[in-house]
C-alpha cells in the first residue's frame, strides 16, 4: 500500500494560487517529490524565475533565491560553483528561459554547469497575461499576436530541449507534458534523471515540461490538455534527447 | 614595509585576493582586464571560483547567486559593460547581497574610448538601475589605495549586505606605482544567520526583492534607507589639503586629484590661499563637512574628468555657495598648469590683483 502525503519539500501550510488547470502546480509536485526521493531537500537552493513560477518560493520548503527574468542558471552557477556540494536547481518559465534568459541558459548547458533546470513550457508569456513568446505555436492567438503568431513577422517556435541536448556540457535533456497521467509519471522520472546528473556531478541537468494555460489560451482545463495532446505535441515532440546516464 | 612596482589593476585583484574573495566572475574589458587575466592565474590554484562569464550581465548574477548562499563575490568591468549590471545591482541593494565591482571607468557615453575618464560618476554614485537604492562607492587616487580601499570594499559589503563599488580609472588602473600588499585588515563577518545553505533544522529562507503590497513594500524601503543612514553617519571618507585657511578649495575625486594637489601647491606658492577636498566614498558623500567649509571658504572649484557630475552633490552640499568647473571628458588628464590658470580666474573675484 502506498500513502500519498503532502511532500517533505512543499510547504504544509500554503495552498498553490495558480488558476485552475495550469500545469505549474503539478511540475512543483513532482519536482518536490523528486527532491524528497533523492533526500535532497536540507542541502536543496532554488533558483526561482521571474513568471508565473515566481511564487514558488511560497509553496516550497526549501531555501530559494528570487532571480531576475531570466538570469536563473547564471545565479545558480554562481552558487552551485561556492557551494559544489549543494543541491541547487532553477525553476523558469520558457519566456524567461529561452527568450530574455537564452544566453544563459545555453551557457549552462555549454560550460556544462551543474545544476538542474525545470522550465516549463505554456506557449506564451503568461504572468504578463498571455502575449506571444519562443514557444507560442504557428497561427496561435495571443494578446499581441491577435491575428495569430505569423512565421513571417514573428519567425519561429524554439525547441528548447533539442537546442540544450546539443551542448556538449549537457547531461540529461528531455522534453515531458502534464496533459495525462501516464504522461506526468513519465515526466517524474524525466525530473527525477535531471536531478540525479547533478548529484552525479555530471553536468547540466535540463526537462521542458510542456504545461497548459487554460487562463490564457481561453479554454477549459479539460480543452487545453486537449490541445496539447492535439497540437502542442506536434511542434514539440516529447522524448528524451541526451542522457549521458544511459551511454 | 616593502614597497613593490605595482599596478593599480593588479593591486585590486590581488587585494581581492587576499580579503577573502572566493568567487570572481568576468566579461573582459579595457581598460581593467588585468584583474581577470590576474585572478585568472591565481584563484584556480587556491581551489577558489573563477568564471570566465558569457556577458556581464551573467557576471553580475553569478555575484548574486555566490552572495546569496554565502560566497564572497566580486566582478570587474568597465563603463559601457557596468551598465549592463545595473538590474543586478538593483536586485542586489534590494536582496541586501555583499557584492564587490571594481568599476574602472574609460570613456562614454556609448563605447567611448578606452582613455582613461571619469564620466561614470553618476553611473555608480546615482546608479542606473531602478528604484530606491545606494552603493557604497570608494574612489582610489594612487595604487595603494587600490589596495586598501578594495580591503574596504569586502568589508563594508559584507558589514552592510549591500553592493560596494571600487570607482577606479584607466589612469590609476594602467600606471605602476610603489604601493605595498598589506593584510586584510578587518574582521570576519558572520553570515550564517541570513545566507541560503539549505532549510536543515529551520525554517526555509527565501532572498527576494518582491512585495505583495505597497505598504509592505514601502516598509522594505524603509528599512533599506535607515542601513544608508546608519552608513552616511559612519562610513564617509574625505583627504583634505590645505583647506584650513583655504578661500577657494577644489574638490575632486580619485586620480584627478594628484594633479589638483600640484595644483593647490603651486597657488599656495604664487600667494593664492587654495586648498583641495577630495572625498574617498563618493556615496556616502561628503556633504557635511564640505558644508562646514562652506563657512570659510569664498569658492569651490569641482574639477572632474567628465562634462560636470560630483559638481551637483557639491553643490547640494555647500547650499548655495559659489561653485566653478573645470572639466572635459575624456583624453589628456587636466594638467597642473590648466587647473592652476583656473583657479586664478575664479580667484579674480576675490583678489584684486591676480
Ligand atoms: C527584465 C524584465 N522584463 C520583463 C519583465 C516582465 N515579465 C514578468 S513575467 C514575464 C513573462 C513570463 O513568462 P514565462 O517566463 O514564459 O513564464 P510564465 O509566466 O508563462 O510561467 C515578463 C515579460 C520583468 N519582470 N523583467
Amino acid at each position: 500500500m502506498q500513502i500519498y502525503k503532502i511532500p517533505e519539500s512543499l510547504r504544509k501550510d500554503t495552498n498553490f494560487t495558480f488558476c485552475a488547470g495550469c500545469g505549474h502546480g503539478v511540475a512543483i509536485r513532482s519536482l518536490c517529490e523528486c527532491i524528497d526521493e533523492l533526500n535532497l531537500r536540507e542541502k536543496a537552493l532554488a533558483m526561482v524565475g521571474v513568471g508565473c513560477s515566481a511564487f514558488l518560493y511560497h509553496f516550497l520548503n526549501i531555501d530559494s533565491l528570487e532571480c531576475p527574468h531570466g538570469r536563473a542558471t547564471a545565479e545558480a552557477a554562481g552558487a552551485k560553483r561556492v557551494n559544489p556540494d549543494k543541491f541547487v536547481f532553477t525553476y523558469q518559465g520558457d519566456g524567461d528561459f529561452a527568450a530574455i534568459g537564452l544566453t544563459e541558459s545555453f551557457y549552462a548547458g555549454i560550460r556544462g554547469e551543474n545544476i538542474t533546470t525545470i522550465c516549463i513550457n505554456n506557449n506564451n508569456y503568461g504572468m504578463t497575461g498571455g502575449q506571444m513568446g519562443p514557444t507560442t505555436l504557428i497561427g496561435q492567438v495571443t494578446t499581441t499576436t491577435p491575428y495569430g503568431r505569423s512565421a513571417e513577422l514573428n519567425g519561429y517556435p524554439l525547441k528548447i530541449a533539442e537546442h540544450i541536448a546539443m551542448l556538449e556540457g549537457t547531461a540529461f535533456s528531455a522534453r515531458v507534458s502534464l496533459d495525462s497521467v501516464p504522461n506526468i509519471i513519465k515526466a517524474k522520472e524525466a525530473i527525477k534523471k535531471a536531478c540525479e546528473v547533478q548529484v552525479k556531478k555530471l553536468g547540466f541537468g535540463f526537462v521542458e515540461i510542456l504545461s497548459s494555460c487554460p487562463t490564457n489560451w481561453r479554454m477549459t482545463p479539460y480543452e487545453a490538455n486537449e490541445h496539447i495532446r492535439e497540437k502542442v505535441v506536434k511542434e514539440f515532440p516529447l522524448g528524451i534527447f541526451k542522457n549521458i546516464l544511459e551511454k | 614595509m616593502t614597497l613593490d612596482l605595482i599596478k593599480g589593476n593588479i593591486a585590486i585583484a590581488q587585494a581581492a585576493f587576499d580579503a577573502g574573495c572566493n568567487s570572481y566572475f568576468a566579461y573582459p574589458i579595457t581598460p581593467q582586464s588585468e584583474i581577470g587575466e590576474y585572478l585568472g592565474a591565481i584563484m584556480p590554484k587556491a581551489n577558489r571560483v573563477y568564471v570566465c562569464a558569457e556577458s556581464e550581465i551573467a557576471s553580475i548574477n553569478m555575484c548574486i547567486g555566490s552572495a546569496a548562499t554565502g560566497g564572497t563575490p566580486m566582478t570587474s568591468s568597465s563603463s559601457c559593460a557596468i551598465s549592463l549590471m545595473q538590474e543586478g545591482l538593483s536586485y542586489a541593494c534590494a536582496q541586501e547581497l555583499p557584492i564587490v565591482v571594481a568599476s574602472v571607468m574609460r570613456a562614454g557615453p556609448g563605447l567611448g574610448n578606452i582613455y582613461p575618464s571619469q564620466a561614470d560618476y553618476n553611473q555608480a554614485v546615482k546608479g542606473g538601475g531602478n528604484g530606491d537604492y545606494n552603493i557604497i562607492v570608494l574612489a582610489p587616487g594612487n595604487v595603494q589605495e587600490c589596495i586598501d580601499y578594495t580591503h574596504r570594499a569586502f568589508y563594508l559589503a559584507k558589514k552592510y549586505r549591500n553592493p560596494v563599488f571600487i570607482l577606479s580609472d584607466g589612469l590609476i588602473g594602467q600606471m605602476m606605482e610603489p604601493a605595498e600588499f598589506t593584510k586584510y585588515p578587518y574582521e570576519d563577518i558572520d553570515n550564517s544567520d541570513w545566507i541560503l545553505s539549505g532549510a536543515k533544522g529551520r525554517e526555509p529562507r527565501i532572498i527576494r526583492s518582491l512585495s505583495e503590497t505597497g505598504e509592505m513594500h514601502h516598509e522594505r524601503v524603509k528599512k533599506l534607507f535607515q542601513k544608508y543612514k546608519t552608513i552616511e553617519e559612519n562610513e564617509v571618507l574625505y583627504k583634505e589639503y590645505f583647506t584650513d585657511d583655504a578661500d577657494i578649495i577644489v574638490v575632486s575625486f580619485g586620480s584627478l586629484s594628484r594633479n589638483v594637489k600640484g595644483a593647490v601647491k603651486k597657488c599656495r606658492e604664487q600667494g593664492i590661499k587654495v586648498g583641495a577636498f577630495r572625498p574617498v566614498t563618493l556615496y556616502p558623500f561628503p556633504s557635511k563637512k564640505l558644508y562646514e567649509l562652506s563657512k570659510t571658504a569664498k569658492k569651490f572649484i569641482v574639477a572632474e574628468m567628465n562634462m560636470g557630475q560630483m559638481i551637483n552633490d557639491v553643490k547640494v552640499a555647500v547650499k548655495g555657495a559659489d561653485v566653478d568647473f573645470i572639466g572635459r571628458s575624456a583624453g589628456d588628464w587636466l594638467d597642473i598648469d590648466e587647473i592652476v590658470d583656473c583657479v586664478k580666474e575664479s580667484a579674480g573675484g576675490i583678489y584684486a590683483n591676480i
